[in-house]
């Protein structure tokens, strides 16, 4: 079973709105897989629909080989976008209450929440009221509440909002530490460069519909360029400029680099990157040859653009 | 079941734990028991004697209002007859006194029942004119009849006065007036339950809509059914409200002793009666008081108990849901408005049901219909459980209150499950219809 969570061809309509539209995905076990898309793309529905807050219309959603059940939101942890907590509880008593509903038992839940307010230093927190607590205090404590249970899958839905940059790095090193224990990670969010930070999987869903899914090297695989930045070192640039551009398409190109080298970005086709090297080293010195790796973030900025109707 | 016996134990701990709850739990006795120690040392002030003018120019019925003349009577009659009209009316607009009645001269005593006046700057009361009227009529029936030659000594022999009595074919003598006895304890508990279900059935709402905007709600139902969930709040409340009401009768009654000792007013009827006053007491007591004590023994106290806690919990348990489901539609309390009359409504109507109809006739097609009607059953049924009700009656009424329970909470779940994820719009009644069919 490689697969934690499967979701086949869910179908979801509020109305005459289509919310999800035969949305099918994958999420390998012990991976942490970015779920991507616009505001109202239909990610939170999906969200709720492996949550059991909604029931898919059509479709269905199979968890650890089995179909989705209500016994199963004690295996799953979720952190929503929409964070709340009682606000005139204490934060002890609260974090015990939401324990206990996720199926601890009260003892395991209090040494569950010692290890994790003592791991993410709020010790002194336990007898305070959530409403004397900071937003981004608040924020810490829900995700303690989503993985108190030790949940087999978590779903974070923009996780690092709320949270300060050295708070943002404690909360994505207790993901990472996650993983390492074994968790599968499904992160919603809109802050790329965490998800190509975090992610080993993507998905991008487009008003409504699934458009990409798979691998993050082999999504990018599929989106590369074939072009490469480079820097040379040329005393003579007509000759070389006439060289490759018999063969390439060249424009110029803007990295930094410690030589006062001539930069380019040289698209390459069918070629492979040795027939460019062979060019460039005959004409002068190469000081630097990057394949351009498309970023998640031209990934999606690409897909929602081009499917733009 | 531990999940919901948890969610009970959160809400009634949340409950019990907030201010204004305690503040209120504390206060409202004192309040109450403020206003009615207020009202019973004002009842307990003499009231103004009125001066009550009487021109009577017939010289016929003077003296049988000042016959009436009492120390502290309400009214003190003056015959004024002497007097002239017209000053006696510029009194009254002076204030000297505070009304005037006038009977003029008439030919003969028919014409005088039409020629009667009465002057005054406040308009008297109802009572008052009746009873004036009264002591007139009687007195032109007695010259009548005297004019008729008719002995008035032997007609009033003549008159009868009929008591019957009320015998059950069981056997037991039965007594007049138990009726509104029996009413009293069945408007009491059906008032009981009506007060329970608006205070309380609003904190159910008011926990759900909390939960919406502490926007903790998403964690909440992605762990539970809302089912368990509303059931968990239903129950929670409901025993917090049940403590409140028990510490409310607990303070009310010992702050009932302090005011009736301190204001020397009488509030209950055995506020003040010590265990020798009523051995005395029942010494003296007719036979019809013992009655009418025996009577209320042999009501079916068991079952009006038994049916007050189960109507108590049905009836509360149903409009209950319905307030959370209200609660789960709309975003804050203002929009609930709406929503609430129709809930509210069905409450009052059965109160007025009971008052009017089943004092009347407890067991008519009227009362019965709304005694099995689910909405207004848990009110009118208790009133006319003390008249004594078939079983089987009792038995539909109660299965068809807890069926249409489970009903409405199904309803209401699906309302939650949606609604409770629906931010800032104001629902209208047709996209409720629209959620329940998801």
């Amino acid at each position: 079973m490689s697969n934690l969570l499967e979701v086949h061809k869910v179908v979801k309509q509020y109305g005459d709105y289509v919310a999800l539209n035969e949305v099918s995905l994958n999420v390998p076990k012990g991976s942490i897989y970015g779920l991507l898309g616009p505001n109202g793309a239909g990610k939170t529905s999906l969200i709720r629909i492996i949550n059991q807050i909604t029931l898919p219309d059509s479709g269905e959603v199979i968890l650890d080989g089995e179909k989705l059940q209500p016994k199963h939101v004690q295996t799953i942890g979720y952190l929503p976008e929409e964070r709340g907590l009682y606000t005139s509880m204490k934060v002890g008593e609260q974090c015990l209450y939401l324990a206990q509903m996720k199926g601890l038992s009260k003892a395991e839940a209090k040494i569950q929440l010692e290890y994790w307010f003592d791991r993410l230093g709020i010790q002194g927190w336990w007898n305070k009221k959530i409403q004397e607590l900071s937003k981004g205090m608040a924020q810490k404590i829900q995700f303690v509440v989503c993985v108190l249970h030790k949940p087999k899958l978590l779903i974070f839905d923009e996780p690092f909002s709320g949270f300060d940059p050295v708070n943002a790095n404690v909360i994505k090193d207790e993901i990472l530490a996650l993983k390492e224990q074994g968790a599968t990670i499904i992160f919603s969010t809109h802050r790329m460069e965490s998800v190509e930070e975090l992610c080993d999987h993507i998905a991008l869903i487009h008003k409504s519909n699934k458009l990409i899914e798979g691998k993050l090297s082999d999504v990018k695989r599929q989106f590369r360029t074939n072009s490469f930045e480079v820097g040379i070192l040329t005393s003579n640039v007509e000759g070389l400029m006439y060289d490759i551009t018999q063969k390439f398409t060249v424009s110029p190109a803007n990295f930094k680099s410690l030589n006062d080298d001539l930069k380019l970005d040289i698209q390459i086709g069918n070629a492979t990157p040795n027939e460019l090297l062979n060019i460039l080293t005959q004409r002068g010195q190469v000081t630097h040859f990057v394949e351009k790796i498309p970023s998640v973030n031209d990934i999606f900025i690409q897909t929602v653009t081009e499917n733009k109707v | 079941m531990s999940i919901i016996s948890l969610i009970i134990k959160r809400e009634f701990i949340a409950k019990v734990r907030n201010k204004s709850f305690v503040v209120m739990t504390f206060l409202s006795p004192l309040l109450f028991v403020a206003i009615a120690g207020f009202i019973g040392y004002l009842s307990s002030m003499k009231a103004e004697t009125k001066q009550i003018a009487i021109h009577d120019e017939t010289g016929l019925f003077a003296n049988d209002f000042i016959k009436q003349n009492k120390k502290e009577a309400e009214f003190k009659y003056l015959n004024l007859s002497e007097i002239d009209v017209k000053a006696l009316k510029d009194s009254i607009t002076n204030e000297s006194f505070d009304g005037l009645i006038i009977i003029p001269k008439t030919n003969n005593l028919k014409d005088l029942e039409s020629k009667i006046e009465f002057i005054s700057n406040n308009s008297p009361s109802i009572v008052f004119i009746e009873k004036t009227q009264d002591v007139i009529a009687e007195k032109i029936t007695k010259i009548n009849l005297e004019a008729a030659n008719l002995d008035t000594l032997a007609i009033q022999k003549a008159q009868s006065a009929v008591n019957i009595h009320l015998v059950k074919a069981s056997g037991e003598e039965s007594l007049k007036g138990l009726n509104e006895i029996k009413i009293g304890i069945g408007g009491a508990f059906g008032y009981l339950i009506m007060m329970f279900i608006i205070i309380y059935g609003n904190m159910v709402m008011r926990s759900v809509i909390e939960e919406k905007t502490n926007r903790i709600i998403e964690i909440i139902i992605s762990s539970v059914k809302p089912f368990q969930l509303m059931i968990g709040k239903i129950v929670g409340t409901s025993l917090a409200g049940l403590l409140q009401f028990m510490i409310w009768a607990i303070i009310g009654l010992g702050l009932m002793f302090a005011a009736s000792a301190f204001f020397g007013v009488n509030v209950g009827p055995t506020a003040r009666i010590s265990p020798e006053l009523m051995q005395t007491a029942q010494h003296e007591m007719s036979g019809t008081a013992q009655m009418y004590i025996s009577e209320l023994w042999n009501l079916p106290i068991a079952s009006i108990l038994i049916g007050f806690v189960i109507y108590f919990i049905g009836g509360y348990f149903l409009y209950s849901s319905f307030y959370a489901a209200i609660g789960a539609a709309v975003d804050n309390q203002t929009d609930s408005q709406q929503f609430l009359l129709p809930i509210i409504m069905p409450l009052i109507l059965s109160v007025y049901i009971g008052f009017f109809t089943v004092v009347n006739d407890p067991h008519g097609t009227i009362a019965v219909v709304f005694s099995m009607i689910p909405l207004t059953s848990p009110i009118v049924m208790l009133m006319r459980l003390p008249f004594g009700v078939p079983w089987w009656q009792i038995a539909i009424s109660v299965s068809l209150l807890f069926a249409t329970f489970f009903l409405v909470v199904w309803f209401a779940a699906k309302i939650y499950r949606i609604g409770i994820l629906m931010y800032g719009k104001k629902p209208t009644w047709k996209e409720l219809y629209k959620w329940l069919k998801y």
